[in-house]
């Protein structure tokens, strides 16, 4: 197996793996942002070039360096690569680069967005970006628009990933929306007025990294750091029927499928991705119809986790955590990992 | 051989017409080969004739063809690049239209040392006439036993094609041209994996411009030694040079590499100086992609040397001084020119041509476009220069395909080289005379 | 240059390529291998766009789809990635005229004024007569013999003011259509 260094940790990886899932594999802050890879679906990664990396080593065989960063996501490990992430100072300044790109057209509508709380843009602008920004140019516009009952295209925020056009291509029979025109003029379209409408369309929405295809069954409804996410599953005919429920007291506002730490739908026992159908989406929104399996597990960082919405549950096991930590001190640090539900069993 | 090699016959009254072509000797290298030569020394003879990409990017073709993947029962095609879309180069059309069947039995002697029984010529949709120009020199081919089944009793077969594109300047990157060779959009592949492993068709795949294949037919004819001999260093051959902007004699040349720019320039063989007594200001050496120097710069090395039209001499010095060979479209510019003028209309040119697949080149083409427009409209500070420097800088290297660095180096070596003009245009808008044409400080 | 008088005046039901044209179809289909019929896609929207008026209807790509049984989505992809097929309708003759560096050197700006002046229309328009539309195009490989201006097929080259006029009344005289192929 191909032994990979990345920022000075080492990992060895199955042969074909790539820069940024071996990454993944090592994890925390090493790992590169991915804007528009998606492991899940062929033929993604490549294009938003955030997740860029220096290679100082190209492998044991050759060791020359490779000359320009490359997209870590369509980069494969080779033995005795040597890779610079969080470590090179250039990297991150070409990073901060690539943010700037996909920020000067983007019309940082987040106070009306219902992507905001949840939007891998807004973590990138944090995480990588500058404070303000030096263009002076109108943005780019489009009008908003409705493809089909339950999906909405704000095109002005996407950041053309191409994830929703694999999922209509590898999900979806009959594709009848893509990206039209080209350079700075491309866009996501049906060309023509159309409805996009078939079961799994719906998986558009969850695979957007930002705001551009949002429920417009949830639309304005709520905004997500107010929602308590809660795992359920029903028996369904066309789909695992695994989703996440958003709560806003005892009603069920949106349903989504369940993601991992990268944003990415969660897989199966066999590994398979646990897309869900538009009827669990949409049209099963009575908590009647579903098994209750307990409060999802959200990034700590998330904003959508400050609400403490696992606060009974947590917070005992948290208590007697710091007691036990720390029983004759007043002052407890309330920190790394403390609201973290993976804790619990321990 | 002489300097003349591939442009020898282009004067002939009908060269385009097979038997006027063959009168000249045509296809007799391809019968000689075919009797005579393995694919395996076609290939050898190319490497050892020194041969480099004629389309810009200058890597040794024999090299390319070696990495070209074999495996049994998986067909393999050859792609001519007749793509061309380089603002300043026209030599492939001129080559095409002149001279189409000199190409084709280039590209039936490469086919055969690549073990490919398909190519195809995929040429830029502007040039339809030209498409027809080919298509006809191809069905005389197929007449005469050239292409077909079974050349000249040889037992390889050839199946030639023309196939048109539909505007866009991406398709002349190789992966960009499959694609739309495909039908789809002209969006260029992430590589790994390469054409040659999976190109066309996921098929192993060599892709040459189309005068890169032209010269095949001179090297197999008199051997790759004897075409390593001509010209200087590691710029073996002759390489076709379009020639336009503000000098007396615009057209195509055929030069031994290695003599020098201001020969070039200067003599009445080739440019024949500057139009209207003008003097020399800049020089776009290789298509606007590559950096562009100021007359002492293209003229004479940074260390006093003359600068020498070869791959290696019009880079000496790096981006500090240097430039590129890169298409050989070779544009000069009179004392009058503005340089900031000149850069907005390739700074337009490549966000019109950006694909659009990749963020940095996708949003920082349109930015830079609009900075310069800024700029030429009398409205630009100093720090738009330094952010169009910045801007430039970071799609550099940054990007899926090298339409990043082919819009980012113009803007870099134009400010390198001409930064105070620019300062002028941001703080004496005024002083400029007529901005939108040229740019000459007024006198009172 | 093809004489589309009839083809221009097409309705949408009779979208239907001439026998001709089918038997072109046929023979370009054998280019490519038997499971790539996609690769003649930009091929025939060139065909259609010559046949069907200078443009390309969402009901012609449709057709063309059709004909090629792939998804309309997959042509209007490629449509409206490539600057010579018009989504748009266009005058009987589309001039277009060079913008990029050798040409506007040599005075392509003059040209394109002085076309927008005889013609009374900006670059993007289409005179009142439906006659002429005017673009404005970059590097059409012509760059030693600028300025310069392609119509249909045709490149007009070191173009002067005295020849653009002449060039305009023989087309004007001529009264066809300017197309690709």
């Amino acid at each position: 197996m191909p032994k990979v260094t990345i920022d000075d940790i080492s990992i060895e990886v199955p042969e074909g793996t790539t820069i940024l899932e071996a990454a993944r594999m090592i994890g925390g802050d090493i790992v590169p942002p991915a804007m528009c890879y998606y492991s899940h679906l062929q033929g993604t990664g490549g294009y938003c070039r955030t997740c860029i990396v220096q290679v100082t080593q190209g492998s044991e065989k050759d060791p020359r360096p490779m000359p320009k960063p490359v997209a870590s996501c369509r980069t494969t490990v080779m033995d005795g690569m040597v890779v610079k992430n969080t470590t090179s100072p250039e990297l991150l300044e070409a990073r901060a680069g690539v943010v700037e790109f996909l920020l000067i057209n983007h019309p940082l509508d987040c106070p009306v967005c219902d992507q905001a709380g949840e939007c891998h843009l807004q973590d990138l602008g944090y995480d990588h970006g500058k404070l303000e920004t030096r263009s002076e140019f109108p943005r780019r516009e489009f009008e908003p628009i409705d493809i089909g009952p339950h999906i909405k295209l704000h095109m002005n925020r996407c950041i053309l990933c191409y994830r929703c056009v694999k999922v209509a291509d590898q999900l979806t029979d009959g594709r009848c929306h893509g990206v039209i025109s080209r350079g700075e003029a491309s866009e996501i379209s049906t060309y023509i007025e159309q409805a996009i409408d078939n079961d799994f369309s719906g998986n558009m929405i969850d695979v957007c990294p930002v705001g551009a295809l949002t429920d417009r069954t949830f639309r304005f409804k709520s905004r997500v750091w107010y929602t308590k996410p809660v795992d359920a599953h029903r028996d369904c005919p066309t789909c695992s029927g695994k989703v996440r429920l958003w709560f806003q007291g005892d009603d069920v506002i949106r349903v989504t499928s369940r993601k991992d730490e990268y944003g990415e739908v969660t897989t199966g026992p066999e590994g398979n991705p646990e897309w869900i159908c538009n009827t669990c989406r949409f049209d099963t929104k009575s908590v009647h119809d579903w098994e209750i399996e307990g409060p999802s597990h959200i990034q700590r960082q998330s904003v959508i986790s400050a609400n403490h919405y696992e606060s009974l549950k947590a917070l005992k096991v948290t208590t007697e955590r710091m007691y036990d930590a720390n029983p004759h001190g007043t002052k407890v640090d309330l920190g790394e990992g403390a609201l973290d539900p993976n804790n619990e069993s321990k | 051989m002489s300097a003349k090699i591939l442009l020898a016959l282009d004067h002939i009254e009908g060269i385009a017409s097979l038997p006027v072509y063959a009168q000249h000797g045509g296809y007799a290298v391809l019968k000689k080969v075919l009797s005579d030569i393995s694919p395996q020394q076609v290939v050898e003879e190319v490497k050892i004739s020194g041969l480099r990409g004629r389309g810009g990017a200058g890597f040794p073709t024999g090299l390319k063809w070696s990495f070209l993947a074999r495996p049994e029962g998986v067909p393999r095609y050859l792609v001519c690049n007749a793509d061309e879309s380089e603002p300043g180069t026209f030599k492939d059309r001129y080559l095409m239209e002149r001279n189409p069947h000199l190409m084709i039995e280039g590209m039936i002697i490469s086919s055969y040392g690549l073990g490919a029984n398909t190519a195809y010529i995929y040429i830029r949709g502007e040039y339809f006439y030209i498409a027809r120009i080919l298509e006809k020199a191809i069905k005389e081919a197929y007449a005469a036993g050239y292409l077909g089944k079974n050349i000249l009793n040889s037992g390889f077969d050839l199946d030639l094609h023309v196939h048109v594109g539909a505007g866009a300047y991406i398709c002349g990157e190789e992966t960009a041209l499959l694609e739309s060779l495909e039908g789809k959009r002209g969006n260029p592949r992430i590589k790994p994996p390469f054409p040659a492993v999976q190109g066309l068709y996921n098929c192993p795949t060599v892709v040459n411009n189309s005068e890169t294949l032209a010269a095949v037919v001179p090297i197999l004819d008199k051997g790759g030694a004897a075409y390593a001999a001509i010209g200087i260093g590691k710029s073996t051959g002759t390489k076709l040079i379009s020639a336009s902007g503000h000098i007396n004699r615009p057209g195509v040349y055929e030069i031994e590499l290695g003599i020098p720019v201001e020969e070039f320039i200067y003599s009445d063989e080739y440019c024949g100086g500057i139009r209207n007594g003008k003097k020399l200001k800049a020089v776009v050496a290789g298509g606007s992609s590559v950096p562009i120097l100021p007359a002492d710069l293209i003229l004479k090395t940074a260390e006093g040397a003359p600068r020498l039209m070869s791959y290696e001499s019009l880079a000496e010095g790096g981006f500090q001084t240097g430039t590129m060979m890169g298409s050989g479209g070779f544009i000069v510019m009179d004392e009058d020119t503005s340089i900031v003028k000149n850069l907005y209309t390739f700074a337009r040119f490549y966000h019109h041509e950006s694909c659009g697949q990749c963020s940095p080149c996708r949003e920082g083409t349109g930015w830079m476009e609009r900075i310069l427009h800024k700029i030429l409209d009398g409205h630009g500070s100093i720090t738009d220069i330094d952010l169009l420097w910045d801007i430039q800088k970071n799609i550099d290297g940054k990007t899926i395909c090298p339409l990043g660095e082919a819009a980012a180096w113009p803007v870099a070596s134009a400010i390198r080289h001409f930064r105070s003009e620019f300062e002028e245009y941001v703080l004496n808008p005024h002083l400029i005379e007529d901005v939108k044409h040229y740019y000459r400080l007024q006198t009172t | 240059m093809h004489n589309m008088n009839e083809t221009n005046m097409t309705s949408q039901s009779q979208l239907q390529f001439s026998e001709a044209r089918m038997a072109e179809i046929r023979e370009l289909l054998t280019h490519y291998p038997e499971n790539q019929s996609r690769s003649a896609l930009i091929p025939i929207l060139h065909m259609a766009q010559s046949d069907f008026g200078g443009w390309l209807s969402v009901p012609v790509m449709d057709y063309v789809a059709s004909v090629l049984n792939l998804l309309p989505i997959q042509v209007y992809e490629v449509a409206s990635f490539y600057s010579m097929f018009n989504l748009k309708p266009v005058g009987n003759y589309l001039i277009e005229v060079c913008r990029t560096s050798s040409c506007w050197l040599c005075g392509a700006e003059d040209i394109t004024a002085h076309l927008e002046n005889k013609l009374g229309i900006k670059v993007g328009q289409t005179t009142a007569d439906g006659l002429f539309t005017l673009k404005a195009v970059e590097c059409l490989g012509s760059c030693g013999t600028a300025p310069m201006m392609q119509v249909g097929a045709n490149y007009y080259e070191n173009l002067t003011i005295s020849k653009v006029d002449s060039i305009l009344e023989e087309l004007k005289k001529e009264n066809k259509y300017s197309r690709y192929c």
